[in-house]
């Protein structure tokens, strides 16, 4: 993926909490409709890149560009627009609002890019619908699944139609084979939509479902992916 | 062997000509390696010789081809002991990656064996994403879905293996060791 098709493109990033160093300069580049996994051993960094490549974590040093924007030298509130309209994010626990029904969750972000009651239902409900889980539109959380409550966390994901889905180990916690049929559904619409994805998981079984790998040790890429004499 | 069982197995559903066996053997088992037509054939006189299966017709045409073959009540019998029997849990480590890595670490050092591991991971990466594309893919049937399966799974755990010992390995790395099998 050259710098100049790239939708996403990070350079050079770091980050440290404290003294810790999580990112100690990585670049990556997502084109648009690609589907990259980022993998590596827990503490590798990985959510953290996801964090910075969002617009959730600010870099101590290094940029994130966004369709050849530097989104580092944006206000809060233009990011926050960015995060609210173009990017989606979706976690292993769906982290769903526990008080609000399916479509209300899904709805939810529909009102806050300012669509009305009626009409962010209706889209929500038929994202519901799209992930398989039309019929459950007025449960809460509580009352489904593990893999009910990621189908509709990814629906919540999609439905204001991002450009890029940022996916935290969305499977993580679901047993091999729900998991497999959430990730199927996730790429399914993804493909349909054209999104691009920034994928974390540890599993290779997962990152096989992405048109490309990077990995991640101890805050840097691993050209490897084995994680030897990298960064030592 | 397995394919006199799965040769069997076949039959069971009805009489069949070897070729049609072969068809059918090459279909259900997707990803495995094809069968010769003479194995099959070799196969049947065995199953024949020890009363397992009879033929059951010639097609006008005669030739060895055209003979059918059906399960006789032992072959049947057979084909359900070797069902229920439970085989035993992996008594020897077979694979050409573990001998490889193994043998490098001995005879050639930890960077050959580094420069073979990172080739074989990124080999086995793009099979497990072929592999996924097949299955995921929307006309996918039930034997191509579990053939993958089976597949993905033993690839992820040799992933898993390569990446745990070289991390084992690694961390040996500041005194060379000279025998990492004892
Ligand atoms: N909020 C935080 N405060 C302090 N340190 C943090 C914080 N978040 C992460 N870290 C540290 O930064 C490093 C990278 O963490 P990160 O969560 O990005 O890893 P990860 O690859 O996502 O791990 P996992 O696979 O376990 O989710 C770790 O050393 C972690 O302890
Ligand atoms: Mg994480």
């Amino acid at each position: 993926m050259s710098e100049r098709s790239a939708l996403l493109s990070g350079i050079g990033i770091a980050r440290s909490y404290g003294a810790t160093p999580a990112l100690r300069g990585v670049d990556l580049a997502v084109g648009a409709g690609e589907i990259v996994a980022v993998t590596g051993p827990s503490g590798c960094g990985k959510s953290t890149l996801l964090h910075c490549l969002a617009g959730i974590l600010r870099t101590d040093s290094g940029t994130v560009t966004y369709r050849d924007q530097d989104i580092g030298l944006w206000s809060e509130a233009a990011r926050s627009r960015l995060r609210r309209t173009e990017f989606g994010v979706l976690f292993q626990f769906g982290q769903l609002v526990p008080e609000l029904t399916a479509v209300e969750n899904v709805a939810l972000p529909l009102l806050l890019a300012g669509s009305g009651r009626r009409e962010a239902r209706q889209v929500a409900a038929e994202w519901l619908d799209r992930l398989g889980v039309g019929e459950l539109a007025e449960q809460r959380p509580g009352a489904m699944s593990g893999g009910q409550q990621q189908r509709c966390a990814t629906a919540r994901a999609l439905v204001t139609q991002p450009r890029v889905l940022f996916a935290d180990e969305p499977t993580g916690a679901l047993d091999a084979l729900t998991g497999e049929q959430v990730l199927g559904e996730i790429v399914r619409v993804v493909r349909e939509q054209g999104t691009s994805v920034v994928l974390i998981t540890h599993e290779a079984s997962v990152a096989a479902y992405a048109d490309r790998e990077i990995v991640l040790r101890d805050g840097v890429l691993d050209p490897t992916g084995l994680g030897l004499g990298v960064g030592r | 062997m397995s394919t006199a069982h799965v040769l069997l197995g076949l039959l069971a559903g009805g009489p069949r000509h070897g070729y049609d066996l072969k068809r059918a053997h090459d279909e259900r088992l997707p990803r495995a390696k094809p069968l010769a037509y003479g194995q099959v054939y070799a196969t049947l006189s065995r199953l024949e010789r020890d009363g397992f299966v009879a033929e059951s017709g010639q097609d006008r045409d005669g030739g060895p081809d055209r003979t059918s073959y059906e399960l006789t009540d032992e072959g049947r019998g057979h084909l359900a002991a070797w069902l229920a029997a439970v085989d035993p849990p992996a008594p020897y480590v077979n694979s050409e990656i573990f001998n490889k890595v193994t043998v490098a670490l001995l005879a050639a050092g930890i960077e050959q064996a580094r420069d073979y591991l990172v080739a074989q991971r990124a080999a086995h990466m793009g099979r497990m994403r072929e592999l996924t594309m097949a299955k995921s893919a929307p006309g996918a049937s039930l034997g191509d879905v579990i053939a993958a399966d089976y597949a993905i799974g033993h690839l992820e755990a040799d992933l898993r293996w390569l990446q745990t010992t070289l991390a084992r390995v690694a961390a040996m790395t500041t005194e060379l060791p000279k025998d990492v099998t004892t």
